[in-house]
């Protein structure tokens, strides 16, 4: 199953997990998956068109999906999806 | 033509002279380079020390803030000495003890819109190490906008991100995020905590990486994101692309000039912690402290996360932390008067704002936090 990675400033919203895993065929139905389990996730990952927020980046393996197919990025099991979120400590 | 070398910096750099990949012309060309670090807290101090002791010839910073006892913890320029003193002023003083033969430019002022052309005019390169984005975008802007190479870091907790935006030749920060995150979602250091190494760690990473562009060498983080998880102890990389619909490096650009990135990033300042002052939902300390010896019925909720209130608490107030809020709505009395607080009145701002949302009509939020109520009513709390 593939395995979403989250990034300490958004565990908050998972029950404090470093890893989700998730089902879908995509990177969009993988998203999907995790925002089922954790719905109160959505409003601030996702817009109204439950695309991503442009604060966010997803990655699958380390390439943007943005630069694959977006949310029709194929995810095979061993795939490891990255959230990546701004943030702005100094 | 580059500067020389006095026989007093031969022996001061002769570890760099000795470096094939620096040598005598590196050291030299370090010598007559230039860096401007925009903060100078938890990443500013490293860099501003690495590019200082390696002999970056002129060096600009740029903070408006004064040293605080809670900054001494990860903010390595600065000493229990300065407490009290500007921040530049106190970094320009450690320098200069470090290296007398480096120049340095203290600009105690908030980096705008405004000022930042002027500021970042003669310098080689731009180091972000601010701590809020609006900033962040500005030194994105000013970047592109005068093509110089932004080495960019920023930190959470135990988390950290790297990496050289040089549009020039790849991505920007706005081709990877082309907006910032609605205000309040993701917290600063001073709500968050932050583990003091850690802007070591990244600062260090980005003075690595200033000193490699300004002598040519290696291949930079330019393309690449660098993640570091320090409980973990894991670096990642993410491979960066240009977005060529990016509003400021794209192929159709839209923004051609600074503009007001407070607005842009939906806040109404800096990222002060302290709520708005004189806002009618506000309710000083002293004037809590009267309604509840008064015995006027409120409730008292602390929204701060449950390991806080081991640093200090109220008595009779309940702990609901700020996430969990808008789950607790049904067991909270709208007709009830209502007080939130957390450490400094900015989370407790929010929960003002969700409860406002939810139709709570009967709430205040005590100005200036728990940490408030430590200085004007019960001295005995400490303050954090």
């Amino acid at each position: 199953m593939p395995s979403l990675k989250i990034p300490t400033p958004l565990r908050s919203y998972v029950n404090g997990q470093a890893e989700v895993l998730v089902r879908g065929a995509t990177a969009g139905a993988a998203l999907e998956d995790m925002l089922a389990q954790y719905p109160a996730f959505r409003p601030h990952l996702c817009k109204e068109d439950g695309s991503p927020r442009a604060f966010v980046n997803l990655f699958r393996n380390g390439i943007n999906i943005r630069d694959l197919q977006g949310l029709d990025t194929p995810l095979g099991p061993e795939d490891i999806l990255n959230l990546i979120p701004a943030i702005a400590g100094g | 033509m580059l500067p020389e070398l006095s026989r007093e910096e031969i022996l001061r750099y002769s570890r760099h002279l000795l470096v094939p990949e620096v040598g005598l012309n590196g050291q030299r060309k370090l010598k007559g380079s230039s860096a401007l670090i925009i903060g100078s807290g938890g990443l500013g101090s490293p860099v501003a020390l690495y590019l200082a002791a390696a002999g970056v010839g002129h060096i600009g910073l740029v903070d408006y803030d004064v040293v605080e006892e809670s900054n001494l913890q990860r903010q390595i320029v600065h000493g229990t000495g300065m407490v009290g003193r500007l921040k530049v002023d106190s970094a320009r003083t450690r320098l200069l003890d470090l290296n007398p033969a480096i120049q340095v430019d203290a600009f105690n002022e908030s980096f705008t819109s405004a000022n930042a052309m002027r500021i970042a005019e003669p310098f080689d390169i731009i180091i972000d190490g601010t701590d809020n984005f609006p900033t962040r975008y500005l030194t994105n802007d000013l970047c592109v906008l005068t093509d110089k190479p932004n080495v960019y870091g920023a930190i959470h907790r135990f988390e950290g991100q790297a990496s050289v935006f040089y549009a020039r030749e790849g991505p920007c920060y706005r081709c990877l995020f082309p907006e910032p995150p609605p205000p309040g979602l993701v917290p600063s250091c001073a709500e968050a905590g932050v583990l003091g190494i850690l802007p070591g760690t990244i600062g260090t990473i980005q003075a690595t990486e200033a000193i490699k562009f300004l002598l040519g060498i290696g291949s930079s983080l330019s393309g690449r994101l660098l993640l570091y998880d320090a409980l973990d102890m894991s670096f990642e990389y993410v491979k960066l692309k240009k977005n060529p619909e990016c509003k400021v490096c794209g192929a159709h650009p839209e923004v051609t000039a600074l503009i007001d990135y407070n607005e842009f990033c939906g806040v109404p300042g800096l990222e002060h912690e302290e709520g708005p002052e004189g806002r009618e939902w506000d309710i000083t300390a002293r004037e809590l402290s009267a309604q509840l010896k008064r015995g006027k019925p409120l409730r008292l909720i602390d929204v701060r996360e449950p390991h806080e209130l081991a640093i200090s608490h109220i008595k009779g107030a309940e702990n609901i932390p700020l996430g969990e809020l808008a789950g607790a709505l049904s067991k909270l009395d709208p007709s009830q008067e209502i007080v939130l607080f957390c450490k400094k009145g900015s989370r407790s701002r929010r929960g003002l704002e969700l409860l406002a949302s939810a139709g709570f009509k009967n709430v205040k939020n005590l100005r200036g936090g728990i940490n408030a109520w430590a200085m004007e009513v019960d001295r005995s709390l400490p303050i954090y």
